[in-house]
């Protein structure tokens, strides 16, 4: 069923429905209408990180070593969690200055160096294009298991077969080909792939899908889940022991967690989809849970598998690496062996289209450029090189291919193939110094950056790479045992006598401690120059600005339509006059001609430049068209701060204006206050006019009658007379509390507090209302206590509120059956005065009002006597004197008015 | 900003109590070669400690939305 021919043929439909995918992503991009502006296609596009090696090779090392091969997940996900600040930063500055790649990352970090953008490119390629070969060997081994079946091809190896008749060759010209449609369709390499993003994302699904499907196969299926495989495993002898002590050691499994940690920033792919490709800087938040949960499902079944695998095939010499294809075909399982397949095509392809764009991209940025560039200053350069750098870069992908397939080719079974995933993953970790420690310390210099990957790659080719070419046999096996030369002191994997590490841990330990050590070494010997100091700047402070912060250094002369010209050569006419009109539209001018021949010009001019031939020839270009004028490290230092200080002055201005708004807040409040306060006299002077103005009318009245009539009797004239007497007498005593409340609201009254025995004062309060009691036959009953109750107040005011008390009361108690009474007691820290009647009462709505002024109670039937105003002024004077009064009734059961003045104890 | 700044040193704290849980001498406690409901202890632990490191990073930057 499964013949040779279906095989191909499902596997050029499965690149057929990549190419439509990524196809379809791009027109929608075209058309604004991106599918890859999601978080979650973000996060899986960073599952790249799974390759084949994932894929096929976790359930070998898993078999071969227990729990051995967790830690390249485990360190991945422990460095995720720190991507809020480092890989932002990454992102933030990546987006500022235009970066298409790691090595135009280091390069722009240490002042536009072209010498470190074509190291890092030389480690990158040399470090990775074993691993793409990897990849190359796991397509067609898998080929080759997949033609044999339903038969499993249980050595694994590869035959030795024509280079034509090699499916590997075509696999690698295959995906150069897709590489080349869908990684160089825009010259800007600094625009994203938004159609390969879209293809990586769906390739980690299906790697995904693949993986869980051949796990829950191999637990479920075959066995009666997780349990009964480890038991079934244990029972049959293959269960290795489940530790991380069995599994290496300690110190493997640290080195092992910070290496994969760190190749997982490192890595041109990873960089390339996880800062070049990013579109948007609030994925990352989906990411830093998502990505680590994709490694947990993908090697959640990895042992059921191994086992699983070593149960089945016990006794024959299937290789375990291939378990997760040969498990389903030893068990006839025909549809899920063709999905695992593709599940595997999809984790090598995937790893391989992105790796070669990514590596692309700097051979021909910090390789090929700078190469031409110092041939173009002897000869004239052509007029248009868009083309050029297009099929400089498709060249690249070809190459680095067929690198790839050759090494595959001549490496084959070897050793150094087997264990390149590591070898690359320490390549790579050496630019983590430079990168790391320059995103956060501004003293890193060029010097010290170059001195520190030299030193780390060439500990890494002497002590990693050398080692495992003589393990496969390439160079004498004499200089791995003596040394070479027989000074046993350099054996290569005991450098300096230290023995009794691993290789991988070996070789990090000395890589690192001489990559940092050369890095800070260097850097301290001299302060860094102006070009390093500016960078070191925008990249340390990059998230101290909320949007990217570009410092504009330059001084000097230049012509527009010169720098247009140059971009122009570069990015093809129609993009880069887009790109100068669309930035004139910005600063405001009409058309391109008139852009000011500014430094914010030529910045603009050589980060645009920058996204398509890296920053440091970009800087190289520039400078050929301008006359720029060098700037001093002082003069640069003194524009950085400038412009923190500007920062700062705004952050200041902000502030202020916060301050004055608060400000006004409160003026406002105040006015409102006073708008309150006005309306409030107004009413009492409306209050107080009408309350003089009833008296008076019958004053006059009477005294009317009395000047018209002299012929009235005397028994009347005497009536009229009283009557204005008392009208009289009323007016002033209204006058006087008027005046007498004014005072004390206005503060203006004089105090005079001293010690007083309220008791004393109750008793003399009584006798001096007894008149009044007397006339409306009402008794006044005192209860109070023996002891002096002593407070401290002003003696008057409190008799002035104790007498008003009283003749409320009496006025409301009926007539002849009047009963008031007086209480004293102690209530708590105060006490307490309650004068209670046995009047009509008042009802509930107007206990409320009434301490306010003129408002009268309203209980009995004649007419109000008092003022309005006796209460206010009480309520005054207990608040000034720190006590409070209120009013308790019932209607028809009586009023009790209540005063509380606190207690004083001669503290 | 405010908010983005404390879900980065969340992001922070879990970075470091990962390393406590996998990089530290805290790891020997777990590392035996004994099983518990037929689990291997190690698998158990580790598995366990992943899927809460990434419990805890998404509630760090996804529950900072409310």
């Amino acid at each position: 069923m499964l013949g040779p021919k279906v095989i191909v043929v499902c596997a050029l439909l499965y690149l057929g429905l990549l190419f439509a995918i990524a196809y379809w992503a791009d027109r929608r991009a075209d058309r604004k209408r991106s599918v890859i502006s999601s978080p979650t296609v973000y996060a899986l596009s960073l599952a790249v990180y799974c390759t084949a090696w994932t894929y096929y090779g976790s359930v070998g090392r898993a078999a071969a070593s227990g729990i051995g091969f967790l830690p390249i997940y485990l360190g991945p996900t422990l460095i995720a969690a720190l991507w809020g600040t480092l890989l932002l930063k990454m992102v933030r500055v990546s987006k500022a200055q235009r970066i298409t790649s790691i090595a135009d990352f280091i390069a722009s970090r240490y002042g536009k160096s072209q010498v470190l953008g074509g190291i890092v490119t030389v480690i990158a390629v040399l470090g990775v294009v074993p691993y793409i070969a990897l990849q190359l060997k796991a397509i067609s081994q898998s080929v080759t298991i997949m033609q044999s079946y339903p038969l499993v091809n249980d050595t694994g190896v590869v035959a030795a077969i024509p280079i034509l008749q090699d499916t590997a060759l075509y696999v690698a010209l295959a995906l150069a080909a897709f590489t080349i449609l869908f990684g160089t369709r825009h010259l800007d390499a600094s625009e994203r792939h938004e159609g390969m993003v879209a293809a990586i994302a769906f390739e980690s699904i299906v790697k995904l899908v693949a993986f869980l499907s051949v796990g829950v196969f191999a637990t479920f299926v075959l066995h009666d889940g997780f349990v009964d495989v480890f038991d079934k495993a244990a029972a049959a002898g293959v269960m290795k022991t489940m530790t991380v002590a069995s599994a290496g050691g300690y110190g493997n499994w640290f080195s092992l967690t910070l290496l994969a940690a760190l190749a997982v920033m490192m890595l041109p792919r990873q960089f390339q989809v996880a800062v070049v490709e990013n579109s948007d800087e609030s994925h990352l938040r989906r990411a830093v849970w998502m990505f680590p949960l994709y490694l947990l499902l993908i090697n959640i079944f990895v042992i059921p598998i191994a086992l699983a695998g070593q149960l089945t095939f016990a006794g024959t010499a299937v290789d375990a690496d291939t378990f997760v294809l040969t498990l389903p075909i030893a068990h006839g399982q025909v549809l899920l062996s063709l999905l695992v397949f593709i599940g595997g095509l999809s984790a090598a392809t995937g790893m391989v289209i992105v790796e070669t764009i990514a590596l692309s991209t700097m051979v021909c940025n910090d390789l090929v450029m700078p190469g031409l560039l110092g041939r173009w200053k002897r000869i004239p350069p052509p007029s248009d090189f868009s083309q050029l750098l297009l099929r400089i870069r498709r060249g690249a992908i070809v190459v680095i291919l067929l690198l790839g397939y050759l090494y595959f080719r001549f490496a084959g079974e070897a050793y150094a193939l087997v264990s390149i995933g590591l070898i690359s993953f320490a390549a790579v970790a050496q630019f983590a110094p430079a990168m790391i420690i320059g995103l956060y310390w501004r003293g890193g210099t060029h010097a010290g950056a170059l001195a520190g990957l030299l030193c780390g790659f060439g500990i890494w080719l002497y002590t990693l790479l050398l080692p495992s070419f003589a393990k496969s046999g390439w160079l004498p096996a004499g200089f791995l045992e003596h040394g070479p030369f027989g000074i046993a002191l350099l054996r290569p994997q005991e450098l300096f006598g230290l023995s009794g590490l691993n290789e991988i841990t070996h070789c990090l330990f000395w890589s690192m401690t001489f990559n940092i050590g050369a890095y800070l070494y260097f850097s301290m010997r001299r302060q860094p120059n102006v070009n390093e100091a500016t960078q070191a700047t925008l990249f340390v402070d990059v998230l101290k600005h909320e949007r990217p912060f570009g410092v504009a250094l330059w001084r000097g002369k230049a012509e527009v339509h010169e720098l247009s010209r140059l971009a122009e050569r570069f990015l093809g006419v129609e993009r880069a006059r887009y790109a100068f009109a669309r930035f004139a539209d910005q600063r405001e001018v009409e058309s391109v001609d008139q852009l000011p021949a500014d430094a914010e010009t030529v910045h603009f001019a050589e980060t645009l430049l920058a996204g398509a031939i890296g920053s440091a020839s970009s800087r190289v270009m520039v400078a050929s068209v301008t006359a720029e004028e060098a700037l001093g490290l002082d003069e640069v230092l003194d524009i950085l701060d400038e412009a923190s200080q500007i920062r700062a002055y705004s952050r200041e201005l902000e502030q202020k204006s916060q301050e004055l708004e608060a400000a006004t807040g409160e003026l406002k409040a105040a006015n409102e206050q006073l708008k309150e306060i006005d309306r409030v006299k107004d009413d009492f002077m409306s209050s107080v006019t009408h309350e003089l103005r009833t008296p008076l009318a019958s004053i006059r009245a009477f005294s009317e009658i009395l000047q018209d009539d002299p012929k009235i009797e005397l028994e009347q004239r005497r009536h009229f007379l009283g009557i204005i007497v008392s009208e009289t007498k009323r007016l002033s005593r209204l006058v006087n509390q008027v005046l007498d409340l004014a005072k004390i609201e206005s503060d203006n009254a004089d105090w005079h507090t001293e010690d007083v025995d309220l008791g004393e004062l109750i008793h003399e309060g009584a006798e001096s209302t007894a008149q009044l009691f007397a006339e409306r036959g009402a008794r006044v009953i005192c209860e109070v206590p023996a002891q002096p109750c002593v407070v401290t107040a002003d003696h008057d005011r409190l008799m002035q509120v104790l007498v008003n008390l009283l003749s409320n009361a009496v006025k409301f108690a009926p007539q002849d059956s009047g009963v008031v009474r007086i209480i004293l007691q102690a209530h708590g820290r105060n006490f307490r005065v309650s004068v209670i009647d046995n009047g009509p009462g008042i009802a509930i709505p107007d206990q409320r009002h009434i301490f306010e002024k003129f408002r009268q109670g309203s209980g009995g039937t004649e007419k109000p006597v008092g003022t309005g105003l006796g209460l206010p002024i009480s309520r005054r004077i207990i608040g000034h004197l720190g006590g409070r009064i209120w009013v308790e009734s019932r209607p028809g059961k009586g009023a009790t008015f209540i005063f509380e003045l606190p207690v004083n104890d001669g503290a | 900003m405010q908010r983005s700044i404390l879900t980065r040193q969340r992001l922070i704290g879990i970075f470091l109590v990962g390393i406590v849980l996998l990089c530290s001498p805290a790891l020997t406690i777990f590392d035996r070669a004994t099983t518990w409901h037929g689990y291997p202890v190690s698998f158990l632990y580790l598995f366990g400690v992943w899927l809460l490191l990434v419990v805890l990073a998404a509630l760090a930057v996804e529950g900072s939305d409310r």
